[in-house]
């Protein structure tokens, strides 16, 4: 077959943060890839509060980062404000936190995709997919063109169906000022694939020059500066600037209430269900009715605007109520409103019907990416993307996909949170969602998921060097902390006693001693005639932690091993769940449903008990042996 | 298809005869470093497929029974796994003890049909066999479900959810910490935390003593019979070692008990332990005799204290510093009396002849009432060895957790902590997921700007 000129490997669909990692993880993996949106000018473009990263987020972040993905790079080079958050509490749930000038940021990941090798843009809204006997075949844009691939990544955040709130007026829409897609959503319902309602809100925008901001709380960014990018730099984050704090009064809270019936969540236009942990200023007002106040984060929309974001107040109230509860609040007397906030309802498709590698079950080569699945936030999104992005390459390459564990990533507990139990309401990570918490930290994303990238061939060169050059330097202070011995007799008993806490009894290797809570490198220092000056912050912060931790990254390391057991037995995907001899209904049920592709992840449906499990083996035992002896 | 490789799985433990009194019982171990864990139990190095004679050591190396041993090899067992098979005495606090001291070591209980699983997953039984196993897991299952409902209904479940809702409160507020440092939402602070946690312990302290004492009632109660000499202590222990209540086994006494003797009263396991006479004595060796009575008296959970009723000054004989909770008052020898009048007795003893049969019903109902009756007005509940296990672990994280808060305040250590604690609970009471943990936290608090 002679190849056409509309013949690509991958088609992305979606511009947003899991259409571009999507897009540039399939072009580093040397597919031609192909990425259409309905507006090249908004690639990138944070729909929501312009901040990246948080606690749960940044591990996302820094995985993708680790994946050789985009955000990492783009929020450094983007960010105005970098924050520690939990700085003083453990490594394992420390996060990174960027506030981001959306123009910056929406700069640099245009100019990463524009600079990727093998992709190519394309600016129209897309319509149909071209699909035979249930594989996908390409596209077809609203003006008819087609475009041709095997594998196509539908990325098409809350454009689907998209419907904007703002008082009792609604209209069609796939953020504020963009069209939705429509003809797209009524295909996609034709498709035999579960699909749901979910809706977001956000706080209407105000003009900077009507906020007097000598009646806010100042939150300046934290020095040194942190840095997203393993392969970031301090040096590309442009000038930095404050937030601010303030709070909603009674006032506030009275006006909202009299307006209650005017909210469209409250009078019934909007049934489909929102993110518990972002709820509206309505929804907060009322569930917590006891409360005098609620606080309100500041965040500036970018260097060259006035304009900023009042995170804490997300409303699809009409425009005169939230101008008159705005108002009310303390900074804000004479606040102009310039965007109004509003709420949306969107699309997405049950998550469970995705196969791991977020390839469609239903249909082949079509892969679901970012909110379309359920999710919400751009670092989930973002994180989709680039899973979604590898398999499609791994397809095109007729290899297996990868699918990260819930001991590898957040992204795998994520993926596997998705497909397992499905979601109810839009899905956003946080620390407490992954049992695996204290060894899949942000600090050490790289040296858990680098090699794995490289070995994908997702990484560039760059990144691969600066990352053996650490992991190679970890190494060699790893041995030489574990050969470095202090001896009572050697040292001063007094300094000893202060820095180690107690008295050294015999002699102890500098690891063991690095385990004591309350020892550092730099006071072991104070005792060991070893020169450990030339141990680099970054690899000395790593040796701390990973000595700190040891007894309980030892207990996880086993509780891994013996899931994994689990996790190595597949279950293959024509079982047929009704002749397994014993099983309950429910669980019959269930796991036709969902069809999990290993014992470990059928264990994890919620009601699949232990004994489940065990005629589950005992039927792929005798059902393999039959195969064998036939 | 997935090739099932005969693997070494975790350690797991299970009585394989029939529950209940018999002379033998056998008690398999199967999977990996079971070696390790016979060799602490044993205190010898087995060869394989050689019946060794050995005692049967708990953890404080105090034996427990004596019997045989046999180790077999992988594959040349039962499970395709190194397997050991331990052979003691029939009697339920026997088994109980060693399988508690396996676990101790690192094994876990089996499940139901988890040794058959395991030989069929590893080709040690054929094919045809298969549905047979099915049927087994199936059918075993549904009556541990049953079996759990039972004990799971009224005061254990009770508590233990009241424990598992505290925790769950506890962990929110962790959780939240973690996860929300910066909203403005009103968590605990860890000082009360900690309070909280210190709580959580107590309770779950005394949810564990009365487990263990609802266990009892399953596996079976000691009974001391303490008195002064001659008020017929050995002959009441014969007597209710030789009625019609059936006897388990006789244990000749050792050199600690004079005499000890497991009997079945009123469908309980009863250890009856006849005790040296209590008395003031010159002679050093009846004076170890008696030393070794009070502990044994101490220990036990029913005292039956004889008294001469013929000796009137026997009658306030009993030590001040006994339980009187634990105690059930005998006043013997009723034969020799003249007059039986019921108005000279007194209330609450129990009176009877041991010689004559007398008044003996009496007192078996006595006891048994007393076990059942306690404690302190407490329904009585079956709890397993399983819940036992499960409540042991919680304990253990809830410490741990506190020593993390302690010290340094490594809320995140701490969180790891009850999370395991939390997963232990979840194994009496069912499944709780992280997704419910965080459902808990904004419903608590306003989270989200």
């Amino acid at each position: 077959m002679t190849k056409r000129e509309e013949q690509y490997d991958v088609i992305v669909i979606g511009g947003g943060h899991a259409g571009t990692e999507a897009a540039l993880a399939s072009a580093r993996m040397g597919c031609q890839t192909l990425l259409v949106t309905h507006n090249i000018e908004t690639i990138g473009q944070m729909s929501c509060n312009p901040a990246i990263g948080g606690i749960g987020k940044s591990h996302l972040v820094k995985e993708i980062d680790a994946m050789g993905g985009a955000m990492a790079m783009a929020a450094d080079q983007g960010g105005i404000q970098f924050r520690v958050l939990n700085s003083r509490k453990g490594p394992a749930v420390r996060a990174t936190r960027a506030q981001a000038d959306r123009t910056l940021y929406k700069a640099a990941i245009r100019s990463l995709v524009e600079n990727q090798e093998n992709l190519q843009l394309f600016q129209h809204g897309v319509d149909d997919l071209i699909i035979h006997n249930d594989v996908i075949g390409g596209v077809i844009t609203q003006s008819g063109l087609k475009f041709y691939a095997p594998a196509v990544i539908l990325t098409t955040g809350t454009f689907l169906g998209g419907k904007v709130h703002v008082g009792d007026t609604n209209y069609a829409a796939g953020r504020a000022g963009d069209p939705p897609a429509v003809t797209l959503a009524q295909r996609l319902r034709e498709l035999s694939l579960r699909v749901g309602r979910l809706k977001t809100g956000t706080p209407p925008r105000i003009d900077g020059r009507t906020i007097d901001y000598t009646k806010l709380t100042v939150q300046p960014g934290d020095t040194p500066t942190p840095v997203f990018s393993f392969v970031g730099d301090v040096e590309m984050h442009p000038k930095q600037v404050n937030c601010h704090i303030t709070f909603t009064n009674q006032f506030t809270h009275e006006i909202i209430n009299s307006a209650l019936h005017l909210s469209p969540m409250y009078n019934g236009n909007i049934d489909s269900t929102g993110p518990r942990y972002c709820p509206s200023i309505e929804d907060k007002v009322t569930r917590f009715a006891e409360r005098k106040q609620h606080q309100i984060f500041i965040e500036p929309e970018g260097l060259h605007t006035h304009e900023v974001y009042p995170n804490g107040i997300s409303t699809s109230l009409p425009y005169e109520v939230q101008k008159k509860f705005v108002q009310s609040i303390c900074g804000f007397e004479n606040a102009h409103i310039t965007r109004p906030g509003y709420a949306i309802e969107y699309d997405f498709f049950d998550p469970r019907d995705l196969q791991a590698s977020l390839q469609t079950k239903a249909i082949e080569g079509l892969y679901f990416a970012g909110q379309i699945n359920g999710t919400t936030g751009y670092e989930e999104a973002a994180a989709q993307g680039l899973v979604a992005g590898i398999n499609a390459a791994r397809q095109i390459k007729q290899q297996d996909p990868w699918i990260p564990k819930r001991s590898d990533a957040y992204i795998g507990v994520m993926i596997d949170d998705l497909v397992t139990r499905g979601t109810l309401e839009p899905y956003r990570m946080f620390t407490s969602r992954a049992e695996f918490r204290l060894i899949l930290r942000q600090d050490n994303a790289d040296l858990r998921l680098t090699e794995i990238a490289h070995r994908l061939g997702c990484l560039s060169e760059y990144q691969w060097n600066r990352f053996a050059k650490k992991r190679d330097a970890l190494e060699k202070q790893t041995l030489r902390l574990q050969n470095a011995y202090l001896h009572p007799n050697n040292i001063d008993v007094n300094l000893s006693n202060d820095v180690l806490g107690a008295e050294l009894k015999h002699e102890y290797s500098l690891y063991e001693l690095l385990r004591r809570p309350e020892v550092s490198l730099d006071k072991l220092q104070l005792l060991s005639s070893e020169d450990l000056s030339d141990i680099s912050p970054i690899i000395g912060e790593q040796l701390e932690i990973q000595a700190k931790y040891a007894g309980y990254i030892a207990r996880q390391n086993e509780q891994v091993e013996r899931m994994s057991k689990q996790e190595d037995v597949k279950l293959p995907n024509d079982i047929n769940y009704a002749a397994v001899i014993g099983l309950s209904n429910e669980a019959k049920q269930k796991l036709s449903e969902i069809r999990p592709i290993t014992i470990g992840q059928a264990a994890r449906i919620s009601g699949i008990t232990p004994s489940t499990i065990s005629l589950l083996l005992v039927h792929l035992k005798a059902n393999f042996s039959e195969k064998k002896s036939a | 298809m997935p090739i099932l490789e005969p693997q070494q799985k975790e350690p797991i433990c299970a009585l394989a005869t029939p529950a209940g009194r018999g002379a033998l019982a056998i008690v398999r171990l199967s999977g990996e470093n079971v070696l390790e864990i016979a060799g602490k139990v044993t205190n010898k190095k087995l060869t394989p497929r050689i019946a060794t004679y050995t005692n049967f050591l708990d953890r404080n190396k105090e034996n427990i029974d004596s019997g045989i041993v046999i180790y077999f090899q992988a594959p040349a067992s039962f499970t395709a796994e190194d397997m050991i098979e331990f052979y003691c005495h029939g009697n339920s606090i026997v088994v109980d003890l060693l399988l508690k001291t396996l676990c101790e070591h690192g094994a876990r209980l089996a499940n139901p049909g988890e040794f058959s699983l395991r030989a069929f997953q590893n080709n040690k039984i054929n094919l045809a066999q298969a549905e047979a196993i099915a049927d087994l897991i199936n059918c075993t299952t549904e009556q541990g479900v049953r079996t759990a409902c039972r004990s799971l209904q009224g005061e254990f479940s009770n508590q233990v959810n009241k424990i598992l809702e505290n925790l769950i409160h506890i962990r929110m507020n962790i959780e939240a910490h973690l996860d929300f440092p910066d909203e403005d939402i009103d968590v605990k602070r860890i000082k009360v935390i900690k309070d909280n946690l210190e709580n959580l312990n107590h309770n779950l302290d005394k949810l564990f003593q009365t487990a263990q004492q609802g266990e009892r009632l399953q596996t079976g109660a000691s009974v001391a019979i303490a008195g002064k000499p001659n008020a017929g202590k050995s002959s009441l222990l014969n007597s209710l070692a030789k009625s019609e209540i059936a006897i388990v086994t006789n244990i000749p006494g050792t050199t600690r008990d004079p005499l000890v003797a497991d009997v079945n009263i009123n469908g309980i396991a009863v250890r009856l332990i006849d005790t040296a006479g209590i008395h003031d004595t010159e002679n050093e060796i009846e004076k170890l005799g008696i030393e070794r009575a009070q502990k044994n008296i101490k220990q036990a959970d029913i005292i039956l204290w004889l008294s001469d009723v013929n000796q009137m000054h026997h009658m306030n004989d009993m030590p001040h510093d006994l339980d009187k909770s634990k105690v059930v008052h005998v006043y013997n020898k009723i034969d020799l009396v003249n007059s039986n009048k019921d108005e000279d007795k007194v209330k609450g003893v129990t009176y009877l002849s041991v010689k004559t049969g007398r008044g003996m019903e009496d007192l078996i109902e006595k006891i048994s009432e007393k076990l059942i009756g306690q404690p302190q007005g407490d329904t009585p509940f079956l709890a397993r060895r399983r819940h036992l296990n499960s409540l042991q672990q919680a304990k253990e994280n809830i410490s741990n957790a506190q020593n993390c808060l302690a010290d340094f305040g490594e809320l995140e250590l701490a969180a790891e902590d009850l999370r395991i604690a939390q997963q232990s609970l979840g194994e009496i009471t069912g499944e709780f997921s992280s997704d419910e943990l965080l459902g808990r936290i904004f419903s608590e608090f306003c989270i989200g700007k």
